[in-house]
């Protein structure tokens, strides 16, 4: 594929709001868990929750958009000058060429959540003022960062689970290629709310510690919550050493609809494909980012597939434990981390896992390692075996 | 950007699988609403079937309709999906198990909860491990899908099949979201003009404010508004016409995106 720079980013997550605050939190080994008080949630696990989510008052225009979700949208819009570096790229290219191409897992859905505990005793109906369009539909998202950004050109939001917002790099690198837009805003953000806490609860995948990813005594995940955008566009004109999209490999596992394939059949063939549209060689990729979600097939399966495709050299490790699962967030919040370990010459330890799981092969980093990293393959794999893996680095 | 339609799937009310459905687009019988008759698709097995939740059932038989005329492998071919409302049922009765002092959440019902429930169960039933993709984008979710799969099949020179489909919400969700009926249409779509194409779209991306195609017959036009999957119906109907027609479909952010529609 035509590599893309990645021009600006910004992040929100339980490590901070803005990329320094995530990378600095990398640095230090910190972790954003804590034991679970979401709202009522009466589950005894760990979660990444966002400080400050309550305090955020949405732009008076927008907001009929007030969530949870478009909070930590605007929470992290408003980071790392993101509004700014757009308003200067709608200047250059017109608001019609940016394309926004976004993912969320279940957006604004906690506003559902409490829409339904606040049925009219009588009628059964929601109460009033419960905006669906604008909070619970998928599209919510995509239409309240467009306006706040001010975009006009194509987009849409990418809804399949835990990949969503690492496929949408996919949906905007074609539509650049086949010239619908001349750059486009990707990311997405994904919140905490009930259904997710008990939903993961209820099919045995949370750990009633933080989570430890690739771990011996891993048992499950800790949920997280987090935003991140990005700014792509055409490399032709990218600064000498710029972080690039160098290519991107999506899969489906074709197995089962909560569970990866034992053998990781379906990430074997995103990260292969990433490799090929990058034309690299495995040997070409200095850090892998992975899924590493803590769960004992996730872990096993993915270890099954990186080890299959990379052998036992390639550094990698899980960011989770610092941040949680981001879900729908997982994927442009582990892009970013891939980009701040090229531009600062670090690849993440794996904070709480305390020894790795002997059984996995994979070169797993327990300790953050400071090394020069070029090029990184970052791994998204979702509900229904959804895949996808990314791979950024500097221009060769 | 180029495409050529192979093989094309149906369900909406009244409008029981594609060669019914084209008689009434084509103007040969009358439209006459009805409930939409879901038939479920025997890609599954009868144990899984029996799981799957009313959307991916319409998402399933749409697209298996569609392949069935085209020819082509589904195990070999990408899939886009696109649904403003997902699973709707599901949301329903998890959001009700949320607001209960017991809180007793299905463990089936939350992965199939998933906005890509449709794309899970297709890959599994079809055994494809080709890419797939789950796209909202409100009342413009189809057109949102026609574009994504246009530049895959651009992009990669190869197939992909569109699945769009929305089933309406039960109360109390529905006063909030009222969609008119159960709507699924799937297109199966090729960059090279093969011996099954009988219909060729050439997308463009007109910058005046060009309204939208409505349907004649005012009861089309009523479900075409009426339910997001079913704002693809002009693009049906100029199919089912036989007869070359410029077709202008809604993007997000309002924006308008021209499809010429000639039969080949």
């Amino acid at each position: 594929m035509q590599p893309l720079v990645i021009s600006r980013y910004c992040a929100a997550n339980s490590l901070g709001a803005g990329s320094d605050a995530l990378f600095s939190a990398l640095r230090e080994a910190q972790s954003g868990l804590k034991r679970c008080d979401f709202e009522t949630a009466a589950v005894d696990t760990y979660v990444g929750a966002v400080p400050g989510i309550d305090d955020v008052r949405l732009r008076p225009d927008l907001r009929d958009y007030d969530c949870r979700n478009n909070r930590l949208a605007q929470l992290c819009l408003e980071q790392d000058g993101f509004a700014e570096g757009i308003a200067g790229a709608r200047d250059r290219y017109g608001a019609g060429r940016i394309g926004f191409f976004l993912g969320t897992s279940t957006s604004g859905l906690h506003t559902t959540e409490l829409a339904y505990r606040h049925r009219d005793p009588d009628t059964g109906a929601l109460p009033a003022g419960y905006h669906y369009a604008e909070t619970q539909n998928s599209y919510s998202v995509a239409e309240f960062v467009r306006r706040y950004l001010g975009l006009s050109g194509s987009g849409f939001v990418v809804s399949s689970a835990c990949s969503s917002s690492a496929k949408v790099f996919g949906s905007a690198a074609r539509m650049i290629a086949a010239g619908v837009c001349d750059a486009a805003v990707v990311g997405g953000a994904d919140s905490l709310c009930l259904m997710t806490l008990y939903g993961f609860h209820s099919l045995g995948l949370t750990s009633r510690e933080p989570c430890r990813p690739f771990g011996a005594d891993r048992d499950g995940i800790s949920i997280g919550e987090g935003a991140g955008f990005a700014l792509v566009e055409r490399a032709d004109r990218a600064r000498p050493g710029a972080v690039l999209l160098l290519g991107i490999g999506e899969s489906s596992d074709a197995y089962h609809m909560s569970t990866p394939h034992p053998e990781g059949l379906g990430a074997k063939r995103a990260m292969r494909e990433a490799l090929d549209s990058a034309g690299l060689e495995a040997s070409d990729i200095d850090y892998i980012n992975l899924h590493g979600t803590a769960t004992k097939s996730n872990d096993a399966s993915e270890d099954k597939a990186v080890f299959e495709v990379f052998g036992p050299q390639t550094p990698c490790s899980s960011t989770k434990g610092a941040t949680g699962h981001l879900l729908g967030a997982a994927g442009i919040t582990e892009a970013i981390v891939s980009v701040l370990a090229i531009e600062h010459g670090l690849m993440p330890g794996s904070v709480h896992t305390r020894s790795v799981d002997p059984a996995l092969k994979s070169n797993y980093l327990l300790e953050n390692r400071d090394a020069k990293v070029r090029r990184v393959l970052s791994n998204s794999f979702g509900f229904g075996g959804s895949n996808c893996s990314l791979i950024l680095g500097t221009a060769r | 950007m180029r495409v050529f339609v192979e093989g094309v799937g149906l369900l909406g009310p009244g409008l029981s699988g594609w060669p019914a459905a084209r008689s009434v687009l084509a103007g040969e019988e009358a439209f006459r609403f009805a409930p939409t008759i879901i038939v479920a698709s025997d890609l599954l097995p009868p144990a899984e079937r029996r799981r799957t939740p009313a959307s991916v059932k319409l998402a399933l038989a749409v697209g298996q309709e569609a392949f069935r005329s085209s020819g082509r492998d589904a195990a070999a071919t990408a899939t886009v999906f696109t649904s403003s409302s997902g699973e709707a049922e599901t949301l329903h009765q998890m959001c009700e198990t949320l607001a209960s002092a017991e809180r007793e959440v299905s463990p089936t019902r939350f992965h199939n909860s998933v906005h890509n429930a449709a794309a899970g169960y297709w890959s599994i039933a079809t055994q494809s491990r080709e890419a797939s993709t789950s796209l909202c984008a409100f009342d413009a979710s189809f057109g949102a899908g026609l574009i994504e799969a246009v530049t895959q099949i651009v992009f990669r020179r190869s197939p992909v099949a569109l699945m769009a489909y929305d089933p309406p919400y039960p109360e109390p969700i529905h006063s909030a979201r009222p969609l008119l009926a159960s709507f699924g249409v799937a297109l199966v779509l090729a960059h090279e003009r093969g011996v099954k194409a009988f219909a060729a779209f050439e997308l463009t991306f007109p910058t005046g404010g060009e309204k939208s195609t409505r349907m004649s017959d005012s009861a089309l036009e009523e479900l075409r508004l009426g339910t997001p999957a079913a704002r693809g119906l002009p693009l049906l109907e100029a199919i089912a016409r036989n007869k070359e027609a410029d077709v202008v479909l809604d993007l997000p952010a309002g924006k308008p995106l021209r499809v010429k529609v000639s039969p080949c």
